[in-house]
Protein backbone atom coordinates (compact mmCIF):
# COMPACT_ATOMS: atom_id res chain seq x y z
CA UNK A 1 0.00 0.00 0.00
CA UNK A 2 0.89 3.43 -0.08
CA UNK A 3 0.86 5.88 2.94
CA UNK A 4 -1.43 8.21 2.63
CA UNK A 5 0.68 11.79 4.18
CA UNK A 6 4.44 12.71 3.91
CA UNK A 7 6.79 11.46 6.14
CA UNK A 8 9.50 13.76 7.66
CA UNK A 9 12.56 12.31 7.99
CA UNK A 10 14.93 12.98 10.92
CA UNK A 11 17.97 14.17 8.26
CA UNK A 12 15.13 17.27 7.30
CA UNK A 13 14.28 15.17 3.90
CA UNK A 14 10.29 14.20 3.38
CA UNK A 15 9.73 11.34 1.48
CA UNK A 16 6.29 12.33 -0.19
CA UNK A 17 5.46 9.26 -1.71
CA UNK A 18 5.83 6.08 0.61
CA UNK A 19 5.29 2.48 -0.34
CA UNK A 20 5.07 0.08 1.99
CA UNK A 21 4.80 -3.74 1.80
CA UNK A 22 3.61 -5.87 5.18
CA UNK A 23 2.53 -9.02 6.19
CA UNK A 24 -0.39 -9.56 8.92
CA UNK A 25 -0.72 -13.52 10.26
CA UNK A 26 -3.52 -13.93 12.35
CA UNK A 27 -7.04 -11.77 12.71
CA UNK A 28 -7.52 -8.50 13.88
CA UNK A 29 -10.01 -8.30 16.75
CA UNK A 30 -13.84 -5.93 16.66
CA UNK A 31 -11.53 -3.62 19.40
CA UNK A 32 -8.45 -4.20 17.35
CA UNK A 33 -6.59 -4.04 20.27
CA UNK A 34 -4.38 -7.65 19.81
CA UNK A 35 -2.21 -6.24 17.10
CA UNK A 36 1.61 -7.29 18.38
CA UNK A 37 3.81 -5.53 15.73
CA UNK A 38 7.36 -7.96 15.17
CA UNK A 39 10.45 -5.46 13.71
CA UNK A 40 12.56 -7.47 11.49
CA UNK A 41 16.62 -6.94 11.93
CA UNK A 42 19.03 -5.70 8.97
CA UNK A 43 18.71 -8.00 6.77
CA UNK A 44 15.21 -9.22 7.33
CA UNK A 45 12.02 -8.79 5.99
CA UNK A 46 8.43 -8.85 6.15
CA UNK A 47 8.31 -12.58 5.18
CA UNK A 48 8.92 -14.14 8.52
CA UNK A 49 6.42 -16.63 8.90
CA UNK A 50 6.07 -17.83 5.38
CA UNK A 51 8.01 -19.19 2.51
CA UNK A 52 9.94 -16.73 1.05
CA UNK A 53 9.52 -15.13 -2.42
CA UNK A 54 12.90 -15.19 -3.37
CA UNK A 55 14.54 -17.85 -1.60
CA UNK A 56 12.25 -20.72 -1.40
CA UNK A 57 13.09 -20.79 2.73
CA UNK A 58 11.13 -21.09 5.31
CA UNK A 59 10.23 -17.20 7.25
CA UNK A 60 12.81 -16.16 9.68
CA UNK A 61 10.46 -16.39 12.51
CA UNK A 62 8.30 -19.38 10.99
CA UNK A 63 9.45 -21.20 14.67
CA UNK A 64 7.76 -18.62 16.74
CA UNK A 65 5.10 -16.62 14.50
CA UNK A 66 2.11 -19.14 13.92
CA UNK A 67 -0.78 -21.23 15.12
CA UNK A 68 -0.27 -22.50 18.82
CA UNK A 69 3.56 -20.93 18.62
CA UNK A 70 5.00 -18.15 20.52
CA UNK A 71 3.45 -15.43 19.38
CA UNK A 72 0.18 -17.13 18.76
CA UNK A 73 -1.86 -16.02 15.42
CA UNK A 74 -5.12 -17.95 16.54
CA UNK A 75 -5.10 -14.99 19.31
CA UNK A 76 -3.10 -11.76 17.78
CA UNK A 77 -2.83 -10.20 14.55
CA UNK A 78 0.90 -9.96 13.94
CA UNK A 79 1.87 -7.69 11.40
CA UNK A 80 5.53 -7.42 9.87
CA UNK A 81 6.64 -4.07 8.00
CA UNK A 82 9.92 -4.64 5.55
CA UNK A 83 11.45 -1.71 7.05
CA UNK A 84 11.86 2.07 5.17
CA UNK A 85 15.17 1.48 3.13
CA UNK A 86 14.69 -1.77 2.68
CA UNK A 87 14.52 -3.66 -0.85
CA UNK A 88 11.70 -6.35 -0.42
CA UNK A 89 8.74 -3.95 -0.96
CA UNK A 90 8.96 -0.44 1.14
CA UNK A 91 10.61 2.49 -0.25
CA UNK A 92 14.23 2.18 -0.43
CA UNK A 93 17.17 3.07 -2.72
CA UNK A 94 16.40 0.67 -4.89
CA UNK A 95 12.70 2.23 -5.77
CA UNK A 96 12.24 5.13 -8.32
CA UNK A 97 13.13 8.79 -7.14
CA UNK A 98 9.55 10.35 -8.26
CA UNK A 99 11.43 13.75 -8.74
CA UNK A 100 13.92 12.25 -11.37
CA UNK A 101 11.87 9.56 -12.63
CA UNK A 102 15.13 7.36 -11.90
CA UNK A 103 15.97 4.76 -9.45
CA UNK A 104 16.95 6.27 -6.18
CA UNK A 105 20.56 5.23 -5.43
CA UNK A 106 22.69 7.04 -3.40
CA UNK A 107 19.65 10.13 -3.72
CA UNK A 108 17.85 8.18 -1.46
CA UNK A 109 18.09 10.20 1.85
CA UNK A 110 19.88 8.90 4.23
CA UNK A 111 17.07 7.74 7.32
CA UNK A 112 17.44 6.67 11.12
CA UNK A 113 15.38 3.66 13.01
CA UNK A 114 13.09 6.55 14.03
CA UNK A 115 11.97 7.35 10.42
CA UNK A 116 11.65 3.34 10.25
CA UNK A 117 9.27 3.97 12.72
CA UNK A 118 7.75 6.52 11.46
CA UNK A 119 6.33 4.75 8.57
CA UNK A 120 5.44 2.15 10.73
CA UNK A 121 3.31 4.46 12.53
CA UNK A 122 1.70 6.04 9.89
CA UNK A 123 0.50 1.82 8.75
CA UNK A 124 -0.25 1.26 12.02
CA UNK A 125 -2.74 4.40 11.61
CA UNK A 126 -3.63 2.95 8.13
CA UNK A 127 -4.88 -0.15 9.53
CA UNK A 128 -6.56 1.66 12.83
CA UNK A 129 -4.90 0.20 15.41
CA UNK A 130 -5.26 2.44 18.67
CA UNK A 131 -2.29 0.55 20.18
CA UNK A 132 -0.36 -2.38 20.18
CA UNK A 133 -0.61 -5.27 22.49
CA UNK A 134 3.07 -5.35 22.16
CA UNK A 135 6.30 -4.60 19.50
CA UNK A 136 9.05 -7.44 19.40
CA UNK A 137 12.04 -7.55 17.64
CA UNK A 138 15.69 -8.63 17.86
CA UNK A 139 18.76 -6.92 16.87
CA UNK A 140 18.14 -3.88 14.74
CA UNK A 141 14.21 -5.01 15.43
CA UNK A 142 15.40 -4.24 18.97
CA UNK A 143 16.41 -0.49 18.38
CA UNK A 144 12.98 -0.01 16.19
CA UNK A 145 11.32 -1.57 19.60
CA UNK A 146 12.94 1.25 21.87
CA UNK A 147 12.27 3.66 19.41
CA UNK A 148 8.43 2.89 20.03
CA UNK A 149 8.58 2.54 23.53
CA UNK A 150 10.48 5.97 23.61
CA UNK A 151 8.54 8.20 20.60
CA UNK A 152 5.43 6.33 21.06
CA UNK A 153 4.79 5.49 24.46
CA UNK A 154 1.12 5.38 24.67
CA UNK A 155 0.52 3.73 21.32
CA UNK A 156 1.64 0.11 22.74
CA UNK A 157 1.90 -1.85 25.76
CA UNK A 158 4.81 -3.94 25.95
CA UNK A 159 8.18 -3.47 24.44
CA UNK A 160 9.89 -6.92 24.09
CA UNK A 161 13.81 -5.66 22.74
CA UNK A 162 15.97 -8.56 22.39
CA UNK A 163 19.58 -8.89 21.45
CA UNK A 164 19.70 -4.67 21.06
CA UNK A 165 21.27 -1.94 22.97
CA UNK A 166 20.00 1.27 23.40
CA UNK A 167 22.77 2.39 21.12
CA UNK A 168 25.09 1.43 18.49
CA UNK A 169 28.73 0.73 19.94
CA UNK A 170 31.62 1.87 18.60
CA UNK A 171 32.67 -1.41 17.87
CA UNK A 172 29.55 -2.38 16.22
CA UNK A 173 30.03 0.77 13.84
CA UNK A 174 33.35 -0.10 12.88
CA UNK A 175 32.08 -3.63 11.65
CA UNK A 176 29.47 -1.43 9.88
CA UNK A 177 31.91 0.41 8.26
CA UNK A 178 34.38 -2.88 6.68
CA UNK A 179 31.38 -3.69 5.27
CA UNK A 180 30.60 -0.22 3.96
CA UNK A 181 33.47 0.10 2.41
CA UNK A 182 33.77 -3.76 0.69
CA UNK A 183 30.32 -2.55 -1.29
CA UNK A 184 32.14 1.41 -2.41
CA UNK A 185 35.26 -0.53 -3.18
CA UNK A 186 33.78 -3.37 -5.39
CA UNK A 187 33.66 -1.60 -9.17
CA UNK A 188 30.46 -3.03 -9.93
CA UNK A 189 29.09 -0.66 -7.08
CA UNK A 190 29.83 2.40 -9.55
CA UNK A 191 29.15 4.79 -7.12
CA UNK A 192 25.38 3.66 -6.27
CA UNK A 193 24.45 3.66 -9.65
CA UNK A 194 24.69 -0.42 -10.71
CA UNK A 195 21.06 -0.86 -11.39
CA UNK A 196 20.86 2.11 -13.88
CA UNK A 197 24.03 0.01 -15.44
CA UNK A 198 22.71 -3.12 -14.87
CA UNK A 199 25.16 -4.49 -12.77
CA UNK A 200 25.24 -5.22 -8.98
CA UNK A 201 28.45 -5.24 -6.57
CA UNK A 202 28.41 -8.46 -5.76
CA UNK A 203 31.76 -9.29 -4.57
CA UNK A 204 31.69 -6.16 -2.62
CA UNK A 205 28.51 -7.08 -0.60
CA UNK A 206 29.19 -10.54 -0.56
CA UNK A 207 32.64 -9.54 1.53
CA UNK A 208 30.17 -7.20 3.37
CA UNK A 209 28.23 -9.96 4.55
CA UNK A 210 30.76 -12.68 5.13
CA UNK A 211 32.28 -10.37 7.70
CA UNK A 212 29.16 -9.45 9.41
CA UNK A 213 28.05 -13.10 9.30
CA UNK A 214 31.39 -13.92 11.82
CA UNK A 215 29.92 -11.43 14.32
CA UNK A 216 26.62 -12.87 14.11
CA UNK A 217 27.96 -16.50 16.15
CA UNK A 218 30.50 -16.96 18.38
CA UNK A 219 33.88 -18.32 18.27
CA UNK A 220 32.32 -21.81 20.16
CA UNK A 221 29.78 -22.15 17.66
CA UNK A 222 32.14 -21.75 14.58
CA UNK A 223 34.47 -24.33 16.63
CA UNK A 224 31.61 -26.81 16.91
CA UNK A 225 30.41 -26.12 13.78
CA UNK A 226 33.50 -26.23 11.56
CA UNK A 227 36.16 -26.86 13.30
CA UNK A 228 39.58 -26.83 11.28
CA UNK A 229 37.70 -29.55 8.87
CA UNK A 230 38.40 -29.53 5.40
CA UNK A 231 36.01 -28.78 2.83
CA UNK A 232 35.62 -31.72 0.24
CA UNK A 233 39.20 -32.73 0.68
CA UNK A 234 41.90 -34.75 1.98
CA UNK A 235 44.44 -32.21 2.53
CA UNK A 236 45.80 -28.59 2.45
CA UNK A 237 46.04 -27.35 -1.50
CA UNK A 238 48.74 -24.94 -0.48
CA UNK A 239 46.48 -22.62 -2.36
CA UNK A 240 43.60 -19.81 -1.54
CA UNK A 241 40.86 -22.10 -2.36
CA UNK A 242 38.40 -22.69 0.06
CA UNK A 243 40.03 -25.27 2.11
CA UNK A 244 38.18 -25.04 5.15
CA UNK A 245 35.08 -25.77 6.05
CA UNK A 246 33.91 -22.62 7.11
CA UNK A 247 35.40 -20.50 4.43
CA UNK A 248 33.22 -22.29 2.24
CA UNK A 249 30.05 -21.73 4.36
CA UNK A 250 31.14 -18.40 3.87
CA UNK A 251 31.24 -18.06 0.34
CA UNK A 252 28.25 -19.25 0.63
CA UNK A 253 26.56 -17.33 3.08
CA UNK A 254 27.97 -13.97 1.31
CA UNK A 255 26.60 -15.71 -2.37
CA UNK A 256 23.32 -16.29 -1.57
CA UNK A 257 22.45 -13.01 0.54
CA UNK A 258 23.82 -11.04 -3.05
CA UNK A 259 20.98 -13.12 -4.13
CA UNK A 260 18.13 -11.68 -1.75
CA UNK A 261 19.50 -8.14 -0.61
CA UNK A 262 20.88 -4.68 -2.30
CA UNK A 263 24.33 -3.29 -1.60
CA UNK A 264 22.74 0.27 -1.29
CA UNK A 265 19.92 -0.85 1.20
CA UNK A 266 22.47 -2.19 3.11
CA UNK A 267 24.30 0.63 3.22
CA UNK A 268 21.08 2.44 4.24
CA UNK A 269 20.07 0.41 6.94
CA UNK A 270 23.57 -0.05 8.56
CA UNK A 271 23.89 3.62 8.67
CA UNK A 272 20.70 4.31 10.17
CA UNK A 273 21.55 1.65 12.77
CA UNK A 274 25.04 3.86 13.69
CA UNK A 275 22.94 6.65 14.01
CA UNK A 276 20.94 5.04 16.90
CA UNK A 277 21.83 6.36 20.49
CA UNK A 278 18.69 7.24 22.89
CA UNK A 279 20.67 8.98 25.37
CA UNK A 280 22.02 11.47 22.52
CA UNK A 281 18.34 11.50 21.38
CA UNK A 282 16.92 12.72 24.86
CA UNK A 283 19.90 14.20 26.77
CA UNK A 284 19.68 11.04 29.03
CA UNK A 285 18.41 7.15 29.13
CA UNK A 286 16.47 8.17 32.46
CA UNK A 287 14.83 11.06 30.47
CA UNK A 288 14.21 8.61 27.56
CA UNK A 289 12.43 6.19 29.73
CA UNK A 290 10.99 7.76 32.90
CA UNK A 291 7.40 8.16 32.87
CA UNK A 292 6.82 5.78 30.27
CA UNK A 293 3.54 3.22 30.90
CA UNK A 294 5.19 0.45 29.07
CA UNK A 295 6.18 -2.76 30.27
CA UNK A 296 9.27 -4.31 29.45
CA UNK A 297 10.74 -7.75 28.51
CA UNK A 298 15.01 -7.49 27.68
CA UNK A 299 16.07 -10.84 26.57
CA UNK A 300 19.58 -11.02 25.90
CA UNK A 301 21.97 -14.17 25.20
CA UNK A 302 25.03 -14.88 27.31
CA UNK A 303 27.31 -15.33 24.38
CA UNK A 304 26.11 -12.73 22.01
CA UNK A 305 29.60 -10.53 21.25
CA UNK A 306 27.70 -8.07 19.37
CA UNK A 307 24.96 -7.12 21.21
CA UNK A 308 26.39 -8.07 24.57
CA UNK A 309 24.21 -8.78 27.47
CA UNK A 310 25.97 -5.46 29.81
CA UNK A 311 24.27 -3.62 26.50
CA UNK A 312 20.88 -5.01 27.56
CA UNK A 313 21.70 -4.48 31.12
CA UNK A 314 22.23 -0.81 30.75
CA UNK A 315 18.93 -0.59 29.61
CA UNK A 316 17.59 -2.63 32.17
CA UNK A 317 19.43 -0.77 34.72
CA UNK A 318 17.69 2.64 33.52
CA UNK A 319 14.36 1.16 33.64
CA UNK A 320 14.77 0.09 37.14
CA UNK A 321 16.20 3.21 37.96
CA UNK A 322 12.99 5.19 36.72
CA UNK A 323 10.37 2.92 37.99
CA UNK A 324 9.67 0.93 35.19
CA UNK A 325 8.11 -2.64 35.03
CA UNK A 326 10.62 -4.91 33.44
CA UNK A 327 11.77 -8.49 33.44
CA UNK A 328 15.11 -9.04 31.96
CA UNK A 329 16.21 -12.83 31.11
CA UNK A 330 20.26 -13.12 29.55
CA UNK A 331 19.62 -16.61 27.48
CA UNK A 332 22.33 -19.16 27.98
CA UNK A 333 23.60 -20.52 24.77
CA UNK A 334 26.76 -20.84 22.44
CA UNK A 335 24.71 -19.46 19.49
CA UNK A 336 25.69 -15.84 19.76
CA UNK A 337 23.23 -12.69 17.95
CA UNK A 338 22.11 -14.76 15.78
CA UNK A 339 20.73 -17.03 18.85
CA UNK A 340 17.09 -15.42 18.23
CA UNK A 341 16.69 -16.23 14.64
CA UNK A 342 17.25 -20.21 15.99
CA UNK A 343 14.60 -22.96 17.47
CA UNK A 344 16.27 -22.02 21.17
CA UNK A 345 13.47 -23.64 23.24
CA UNK A 346 14.43 -21.38 26.41
CA UNK A 347 14.27 -18.61 23.91
CA UNK A 348 10.37 -19.39 22.21
CA UNK A 349 9.42 -20.52 26.22
CA UNK A 350 10.26 -17.28 27.46
CA UNK A 351 8.72 -14.99 24.95
CA UNK A 352 5.50 -17.94 25.18
CA UNK A 353 5.52 -17.13 29.04
CA UNK A 354 5.69 -13.06 28.96
CA UNK A 355 3.24 -12.98 26.06
CA UNK A 356 0.54 -15.16 27.72
CA UNK A 357 1.68 -13.58 31.00
CA UNK A 358 0.58 -10.01 29.85
CA UNK A 359 -2.85 -10.93 28.70
CA UNK A 360 -3.46 -12.27 32.68
CA UNK B 1 -7.77 -14.92 57.42
CA UNK B 2 -5.48 -17.80 56.74
CA UNK B 3 -5.89 -19.21 52.64
CA UNK B 4 -5.67 -23.05 54.13
CA UNK B 5 -3.15 -23.67 51.20
CA UNK B 6 -0.90 -20.88 51.98
CA UNK B 7 2.17 -21.75 54.39
CA UNK B 8 2.22 -19.90 57.58
CA UNK B 9 5.44 -18.04 56.85
CA UNK B 10 4.28 -17.16 53.79
CA UNK B 11 0.76 -15.54 54.23
CA UNK B 12 2.99 -14.01 57.48
CA UNK B 13 4.57 -11.80 54.70
CA UNK B 14 1.53 -11.11 52.51
CA UNK B 15 -0.20 -9.67 56.01
CA UNK B 16 2.54 -7.31 56.64
CA UNK B 17 2.44 -5.84 53.52
CA UNK B 18 0.07 -3.36 52.80
CA UNK B 19 -2.33 -3.16 49.76
CA UNK B 20 -1.53 -1.12 46.73
CA UNK B 21 2.37 -1.38 47.95
CA UNK B 22 5.22 -1.42 45.95
CA UNK B 23 7.07 -4.12 46.48
CA UNK B 24 10.53 -5.54 45.81
CA UNK B 25 11.20 -9.31 45.89
CA UNK B 26 14.99 -9.99 46.50
CA UNK B 27 15.25 -13.95 45.55
CA UNK B 28 11.88 -14.49 44.41
CA UNK B 29 12.47 -18.26 42.94
CA UNK B 30 9.14 -18.82 40.80
CA UNK B 31 7.41 -16.06 42.19
CA UNK B 32 4.97 -17.54 44.20
CA UNK B 33 5.00 -14.91 46.90
CA UNK B 34 4.74 -12.34 44.26
CA UNK B 35 2.03 -13.65 42.70
CA UNK B 36 -0.17 -14.26 45.85
CA UNK B 37 0.67 -10.58 46.67
CA UNK B 38 -0.45 -9.17 43.26
CA UNK B 39 -4.43 -11.70 44.17
CA UNK B 40 -3.92 -10.66 47.97
CA UNK B 41 -2.66 -6.84 48.08
CA UNK B 42 -2.53 -5.63 44.58
CA UNK B 43 0.36 -4.48 44.90
CA UNK B 44 2.74 -3.70 41.87
CA UNK B 45 5.89 -6.05 42.42
CA UNK B 46 8.55 -6.90 40.83
CA UNK B 47 11.44 -9.49 41.38
CA UNK B 48 15.65 -10.49 40.84
CA UNK B 49 16.11 -13.75 40.56
CA UNK B 50 19.36 -15.58 39.72
CA UNK B 51 18.10 -18.82 38.00
CA UNK B 52 16.71 -18.57 34.53
CA UNK B 53 14.65 -21.21 34.87
CA UNK B 54 12.75 -19.58 38.38
CA UNK B 55 13.13 -16.84 36.13
CA UNK B 56 11.03 -17.89 33.27
CA UNK B 57 8.49 -19.34 35.77
CA UNK B 58 7.92 -15.83 37.39
CA UNK B 59 7.34 -14.74 33.44
CA UNK B 60 5.18 -17.18 32.24
CA UNK B 61 2.94 -15.86 35.52
CA UNK B 62 2.83 -12.30 34.10
CA UNK B 63 5.15 -11.40 36.88
CA UNK B 64 7.86 -9.38 36.47
CA UNK B 65 11.80 -10.57 36.86
CA UNK B 66 15.14 -9.75 36.41
CA UNK B 67 17.31 -12.17 36.00
CA UNK B 68 20.64 -11.23 38.55
CA UNK B 69 23.11 -11.13 41.11
CA UNK B 70 21.01 -9.41 44.10
CA UNK B 71 24.70 -9.16 45.42
CA UNK B 72 25.50 -6.67 42.89
CA UNK B 73 21.96 -5.77 41.34
CA UNK B 74 20.57 -4.14 44.30
CA UNK B 75 22.75 -1.28 43.99
CA UNK B 76 20.84 -0.15 40.56
CA UNK B 77 18.22 0.68 42.61
CA UNK B 78 17.36 4.36 43.55
CA UNK B 79 16.66 5.43 47.12
CA UNK B 80 13.90 4.89 48.04
CA UNK B 81 12.14 3.14 44.69
CA UNK B 82 9.81 1.09 46.71
CA UNK B 83 7.39 0.44 49.72
CA UNK B 84 8.20 -2.90 50.68
CA UNK B 85 11.44 -4.95 50.09
CA UNK B 86 11.18 -8.74 50.76
CA UNK B 87 14.11 -10.59 51.12
CA UNK B 88 13.18 -14.18 51.95
CA UNK B 89 15.54 -17.02 53.30
CA UNK B 90 18.21 -14.90 51.02
CA UNK B 91 20.21 -13.36 53.56
CA UNK B 92 22.14 -15.96 54.54
CA UNK B 93 23.31 -16.94 51.13
CA UNK B 94 24.42 -13.45 50.71
CA UNK B 95 27.87 -12.74 50.07
CA UNK B 96 28.15 -9.75 52.62
CA UNK B 97 24.67 -9.95 54.51
CA UNK B 98 25.23 -6.31 56.58
CA UNK B 99 25.56 -4.38 53.06
CA UNK B 100 22.91 -6.76 51.89
CA UNK B 101 20.69 -5.00 54.30
CA UNK B 102 22.07 -1.79 53.87
CA UNK B 103 20.94 -1.80 50.49
CA UNK B 104 17.44 -2.88 51.63
CA UNK B 105 16.99 -0.37 54.13
CA UNK B 106 18.04 2.30 51.18
CA UNK B 107 15.36 1.17 48.55
CA UNK B 108 12.71 1.01 51.06
CA UNK B 109 11.69 2.16 54.29
CA UNK B 110 9.88 -1.40 55.34
CA UNK B 111 11.77 -4.59 54.84
CA UNK B 112 10.61 -7.93 55.43
CA UNK B 113 13.78 -10.41 55.85
CA UNK B 114 13.13 -14.41 56.70
CA UNK B 115 16.04 -17.04 57.93
CA UNK B 116 16.70 -20.14 59.21
CA UNK B 117 17.29 -20.13 62.69
CA UNK B 118 20.73 -21.90 63.31
CA UNK B 119 20.43 -22.20 67.18
CA UNK B 120 17.49 -24.70 66.12
CA UNK B 121 17.57 -27.46 68.70
CA UNK B 122 17.77 -30.68 66.67
CA UNK B 123 21.18 -28.48 64.96
CA UNK B 124 22.59 -28.03 68.18
CA UNK B 125 22.07 -31.18 69.24
CA UNK B 126 24.46 -32.58 65.85
CA UNK B 127 27.01 -30.12 66.82
CA UNK B 128 27.19 -30.63 70.45
CA UNK B 129 27.02 -34.40 70.14
CA UNK B 130 28.25 -35.47 66.53
CA UNK B 131 30.53 -32.85 66.26
CA UNK B 132 29.34 -32.13 62.84
CA UNK B 133 27.88 -29.02 61.06
CA UNK B 134 23.58 -29.84 61.33
CA UNK B 135 21.73 -31.05 58.72
CA UNK B 136 18.56 -31.14 59.61
CA UNK B 137 15.06 -30.92 57.63
CA UNK B 138 15.42 -27.27 57.19
CA UNK B 139 18.93 -27.25 56.15
CA UNK B 140 19.36 -29.95 54.21
CA UNK B 141 22.51 -29.33 52.41
CA UNK B 142 25.99 -30.54 54.05
CA UNK B 143 28.44 -27.50 54.62
CA UNK B 144 30.36 -28.02 51.81
CA UNK B 145 27.35 -27.99 49.40
CA UNK B 146 25.60 -25.47 51.20
CA UNK B 147 24.68 -21.72 49.09
CA UNK B 148 24.19 -20.69 53.22
CA UNK B 149 27.21 -19.23 53.85
CA UNK B 150 26.33 -16.88 56.50
CA UNK B 151 24.05 -18.48 58.63
CA UNK B 152 23.00 -17.18 62.04
CA UNK B 153 20.76 -17.38 64.82
CA UNK B 154 17.53 -15.31 65.57
CA UNK B 155 19.90 -13.28 68.36
CA UNK B 156 22.03 -12.61 65.87
CA UNK B 157 19.72 -11.50 63.33
CA UNK B 158 18.09 -8.95 65.70
CA UNK B 159 21.72 -7.66 66.70
CA UNK B 160 22.53 -7.12 63.15
CA UNK B 161 19.26 -5.10 62.38
CA UNK B 162 20.17 -2.82 65.21
CA UNK B 163 23.61 -1.95 64.19
CA UNK B 164 22.06 -1.09 60.53
CA UNK B 165 19.19 0.99 62.70
CA UNK B 166 16.22 -1.04 62.27
CA UNK B 167 13.56 -1.02 64.32
CA UNK B 168 12.06 -4.33 65.03
CA UNK B 169 8.21 -3.42 63.99
CA UNK B 170 6.86 -7.22 64.53
CA UNK B 171 8.54 -10.56 64.52
CA UNK B 172 6.79 -14.28 64.20
CA UNK B 173 8.93 -17.97 64.87
CA UNK B 174 8.18 -20.88 62.77
CA UNK B 175 8.40 -24.13 64.23
CA UNK B 176 9.70 -27.47 62.80
CA UNK B 177 6.55 -27.46 60.18
CA UNK B 178 6.28 -24.40 59.22
CA UNK B 179 3.39 -23.39 61.34
CA UNK B 180 3.67 -19.39 63.64
CA UNK B 181 4.02 -19.69 67.00
CA UNK B 182 3.02 -16.86 69.74
CA UNK B 183 7.08 -17.49 70.99
CA UNK B 184 8.35 -14.02 71.83
CA UNK B 185 11.53 -13.78 69.60
CA UNK B 186 13.84 -12.63 71.97
CA UNK B 187 13.15 -15.49 74.22
CA UNK B 188 14.54 -19.04 74.73
CA UNK B 189 11.88 -21.12 73.39
CA UNK B 190 12.16 -19.15 69.81
CA UNK B 191 15.43 -19.55 70.21
CA UNK B 192 15.89 -22.94 70.82
CA UNK B 193 12.74 -24.56 68.79
CA UNK B 194 12.04 -22.18 66.05
CA UNK B 195 13.77 -23.75 62.82
CA UNK B 196 13.17 -20.14 61.07
CA UNK B 197 11.62 -16.65 61.72
CA UNK B 198 9.86 -13.55 60.17
CA UNK B 199 11.03 -9.95 60.90
CA UNK B 200 9.22 -6.85 60.12
CA UNK B 201 11.86 -4.13 59.86
CA UNK B 202 11.78 -0.31 59.87
CA UNK B 203 14.32 1.74 58.59
CA UNK B 204 15.26 4.69 61.84
CA UNK B 205 15.40 7.88 60.11
CA UNK B 206 19.20 9.17 60.96
CA UNK B 207 18.91 12.24 62.93
CA UNK B 208 19.54 15.49 60.40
Amino acid sequence: MCLPEPIALDGGAVLDTVEVAYTCYGQLNAARNNAILVCHALTGDHFMAETHPVTGKPGWWANIVGSGKPLNTDHYAIFCINVLGGCLGTLGPTSINPASGEIYGLDFPVITINDIVKVQHALMQYRGIPCWHAVVGGSMGAMQVLSWATHWPDKLRVAVPIAGAVRHSAQNIAFHEVGRQAIMADPDWCAGKYLSQNTKPKRGLAVARMAAHVTYLSEECLHEKFGRHLQDRDSLTYGFDADFRVESYLRHQGKSFVQRFDANSYLYLTRAMDYFDIEAEFGSLDTALRGRDVKYCVIAFTSDWLFPISESRVLVKALNRVGAEVSFSAIETNCGHDAFLLDLPPFADMLRGFIAGIAR
Amino acid sequence: MNDPVIRDDIQQCIDWVPRGARVLDVGCSDGELMALLRTHKQVRVQGIELDPDKVNACIGRGLAVIQGDANIDLLDYPDQAFDVVVLSQTLQAMLHPRETLRQLGRIAPRAIVSTPNFAYWRGVMQLLFAGRMPVTKHLPVTWYETANIHLCTITDFLELAALESFTICDGTCFDADVRARPWNITGLGARLLATQASFLLEKRLSPL
